[in-house]
């Protein structure tokens, strides 16, 4: 007997809800509700990885990549279009993604956890050092255009990109969501368990892994997109740097991988911490991040998205 | 006609020979019970046959085709399928699962990512090898939690999905009970008679052997000493120098 | 010619330096398999540990050289505590669990102690020069060095020496093979592996911390310096192979050299050129140079 599947009808309730309050929220909350989903779509791909028993550390090269295709495709070849400044930065980030793993897919555990944090140092290693990419200061980005219609400078919170940013993340977790169910999802939990089986059953870990991996990419690759069309900004240091790939293991890690909603639930929950830490304790931001981290790690180790669970007193599996 | 031939096996680990220029082949449809010592070379043989290692020498052929060299997964996909001593399943996942992901897998050399796995057709047959193998009662259970006897069970029936020609069992006996073993493989033979396979199986248990085994091949430190219907074998004094024992006690 | 000598010498210099660092952390990821971020927040520890006891020293007018003995002193002093407080206080709790969980909990350990030095030593810099000027400066072939950053390779050979010795030589170091080799069997044997693991984790804390004192001297030590050193550590380590010492060894000349060719020829790809170098390595062998492979026995 299979649980009734609400994640759809969930995801559905949850967009409608965030299109229709954007009249009525101010700006500072728009703004984290938006900066939120674009980290809830990293931590969607991490997600997609740690099914299959992977972190990466490093998936802010691929958020860099992102935000950093987008600004350049805009200050380079003067592409303002929402769409394409998309398309920009997830190809960016895929086709990186697609040489990389390559060498990636061969490794695990530590391995891939470390070599992934490797290439992101190398990424901020060469924009820092070089004027042409903006160095330290990086770049700028104007607001976007979409489909030709100029919102002639307004502001980055208008509802143009406050919906589409929450149409695609809405999007992409369904997409990731049918994906988990499908023979590709099984392979991953399967990967996770056995690699050896999986191979004697006749499908290819390595190839499995490597797909996954382009997607993680694709996704935080998006979601750097969307950070940097709402900041106006993109800098190594909020990107690329590797305490950004550490935030996003953090939210993976306090998510959880029960569910597609998981990661944007963390996400935002990391946001809004983040604010008032930053602002009221700087210097204790890390020690609460580095605690809670250990404590979920210690008691809630199937993360936030557990607590759902051993409420429903249900076991399923799936960690 | 042949469909499983080794030619010139050997293998060598370090100083430890557990190959040691094996010639044999195999018919379609016979039912083979491979018996040797601990060390003797039987499960590295298996492991050479499915590819999980290459052997420092020499070719195995499937109906005639060199499969030297071929990954583990190429081999499945030509239809010689394995289960293991140490049944490799997927801990966390539920019985019902573990099948249908290996149902799923079977199923296309390209994995769907889009459709979902569970439709009501897969189930369905996920359901009728739960029950061929009489492991139905655990559908929801996690794999990890089971009975030994139930994870052999399962192991075998994920090896059996698919397009199987050749089903190498390596112990399929080993840690369950006296009273269980015959119960145990009566269930597995009776799903395999169904689907027309060659069978090998690896046996420590001279009674399985003898209940089910049409010949018997014998190894010994990396080569095989016996070869033949099982009671010549089982009678040749090397074997029962080297294998059995002096004396074979029989269950009243 | 100028240029080839300076790639040299800064060369082996770094790698030195690299190794002392990157040593405690091969030796503590070979005997419990871990790889402690937390070595990062070690090394800084003992900087500040070391710039601080520096500045006590000098301020009260003790002899100048023993200024060496109290960098020593300040590592053994903060490895011993915060590797007991880490191995006893943190990880006991996590033995037996994923690898990458452990490597999450030493990232969280890391996170913490960050904050922890900021609260303890605060946000400004420290530069206890001093003792790094104490040995003068030295000629080699037309170019100035200062004998201190050679002096690290003399410091690397010991420390080095010291502890392929300890592993290959003594009694406790066979017994330290025992373990590395197969836990389950070690404990069945009746060694008190639980203590192993300990006293491991401290003498690697004291390695990173005494990487930290060290290095002191040469830089201005600010919150942040763990951060690069566990990056570059784990570069060295990997490419060498993770666990071997031999292998930290050679890997640490690698990087060493390869980063100073690029400082001095095109500094750009100066990060660039040490994970190339150690992504080059792994393509073509996969466990490091001198790792070992382990098979899946089924």
């Amino acid at each position: 007997m299979t649980r009734a599947d609400y994640t759809v009808p969930g995801l559905t309730g949850a967009l409608l809800a965030l299109l229709a309050v954007h009249p009525f929220l101010p700006g500072w909350a728009l703004n984290t509700i938006g900066l939120s989903l674009a980290v809830g779509l990293v931590v969607l791909g991490m997600l997609v990885l740690k099914r299959a028993g992977l972190v990466s550390f490093g998936q802010g090269l691929y958020f860099g990549l992102g935000g950093y295709g987008a600004a350049m495709a805009g200050v380079f070849l003067g592409v303002t279009d929402f769409f394409l400044l998309c398309l920009f930065g997830v190809l960016a980030a895929g086709l990186v993604a697609f040489v990389l793993g390559f060498l990636l897919s061969r490794y695990r555990g530590i391995f891939f956890a470390m070599l992934s944090l490797a290439f992101s140092m190398i990424l901020y290693g060469l924009l820092v050092n070089s004027a042409a990419l903006g160095s330290t200061d990086g770049f700028g980005v104007a607001p976007p255009t979409y489909l030709g219609y100029d919102t002639g400078g307004g502001s980055r919170l208008g509802f143009l990109l406050y919906g589409l940013t929450c149409l695609l993340s809405f999007g992409c977790a369904v997409a990731v969501h049918r994906y988990l169910a499908s023979t590709m999802g099984y392979i991953g939990e399967g990967i996770r368990e056995n690699e050896v089986r999986v191979e004697y059953l006749g499908t290819s870990v390595r190839r499995a892994i490597h797909v996954k991996y382009v997607m993680a990419a694709a996704l935080a690759g998006l979601g750097g997109v969307l950070t940097v069309l709402f900041i106006g900004h993109v800098t190594p240091d909020d990107t690329v740097y590797w305490t950004r790939s550490g935030e996003f293991v953090f939210v993976t890690i306090l998510s959880g991988t029960g569910n597609v909603a998981a990661p944007f639930l963390g996400a935002i929950l990391f946001e809004l911490i983040r604010t008032y830490a930053l602002q009221y304790a700087p210097n204790f931001w890390q020690m609460l991040l580095g605690s809670t981290l250990l404590l979920v790690i210690l008691f809630l180790p199937g993360g936030l998205w557990s607590v759902g669970r051993l409420i429903r007193g249900r076991r399923h599996g799936g960690a | 006609m042949v469909v499983l031939e080794a030619r010139g096996l050997n293998k060598s680990f370090g100083a430890v020979v557990a190959a040691a220029d094996i010639n044999i082949a195999f018919r379609e449809r016979e039912v083979v019970g491979i018996i040797g010592a601990n060390g003797a070379g039987k499960t590295t043989f298996i492991n050479m046959v499915t590819g999980y290692l290459k052997p420092d020498t020499g070719t195995i052929l499937y109906r005639d085709r060199p499969i030297t060299g071929l990954t583990s997964r190429e081999i499945t996909r030509l239809g010689i399928h394995r289960s293991f001593q140490v049944p490799q399943i997927f801990a966390e996942l539920t019985v019902f699962d573990n099948v249908l992901a290996a149902l799923g897998i079977a199923a296309a050399i390209r994995p769907g990512f889009w459709r979902p796995l569970r439709t009501p057709e897969l189930s369905a047959r996920a359901d009728a090898i739960l029950e061929r193998y009489h492991i139905a009662d655990y559908h929801d259970q996690m794999a990890g939690a089971l009975p030994q006897g139930v994870r052999k069970l399962l192991d075998i029936a994920m090896a059996m999905v698919g397009d199987t020609s050749v089903l190498l069992l390596d112990e399929p006996t080993s840690g369950i009970s006296a009273d269980e073993k015959m119960n145990e493989m009566d269930t597995v033979m009776a799903a395999l008679k169904a689907a027309d396979v060659t069978v090998l199986f690896v046996e420590h248990d001279m009674e399985v052997v003898e209940r089910y085994a049409q010949r018997v091949v014998a190894f010994y430190d990396g080569a095989i000493i016996a070869d033949g219907a099982p009671d010549a074998v089982l009678n040749d004094t090397d074997v029962r120098t080297y294998v059995i024992g002096p004396e074979l006690h029989r269950r009243a | 010619m100028l240029t080839l000598t300076a790639i040299l010498v800064d060369g082996v210099v770094y790698a030195s330096w690299l190794f002392v660092v990157a040593i405690g952390l091969t030796l503590i990821y070979g005997v419990m398999n871990i790889l402690n971020i937390a070595h990062g927040s070690l090394y800084a520890l003992g900087a500040y540990a070391a710039a601080w006891a520096v500045g006590e020293y000098f301020a009260a007018g003790y002899p100048p050289f023993g200024s060496f003995a109290v960098l020593l002193l300040a590592a053994i002093a903060v490895g011993l505590l915060f590797g007991l407080v880490i191995e006893r206080g943190v990880l006991k709790w996590m033995y037996g669990r994923d690898e990458i969980v452990i490597v999450l909990v030493t990232y969280a350990v890391f996170l913490i102690l960050e904050d922890v030095m900021k609260l303890v030593w605060g946000v400004e810099s420290y530069m206890p020069y001093q003792p790094r000027y104490l040995l003068g400066n030295v000629d080699i072939g037309g170019l100035p060095f200062v004998v201190y950053d050679l002096a690290l390779v003399g410091l690397a050979v010991v420390v080095g020496g010291a502890v392929w010795f300890g592993i290959n030589r003594t009694r406790p170091g066979k017994l330290l093979h025992a373990v590395i080799f197969d836990r389950e069997i070690a404990r069945a044997m009746g060694i008190n592996v639980t203590r192993v693991f300990t006293v491991t984790f401290v003498i690697g804390a004291v390695l990173g911390a005494l990487g930290g004192a060290f290095t002191a001297p040469l830089i201005s030590v600010v919150p942040g310096i763990g951060v690069e050193v566990i990056v570059l550590a784990f570069a060295v380590v990997v490419t060498g192979g993770l666990g071997s010492i031999e292998g930290a060894a050679v890997g640490a000349l690698i990087v060493g050299l390869g980063r100073a060719t690029a400082v001095h020829l095109l500094p750009q790809v100066e990060l660039f050129v040490v994970f190339g170098v150690m992504t080059l390595v792994l393509a073509l062998r996969p466990q490091g140079l001198f790792g070992r492979t382990v098979v899946r026995k089924i």
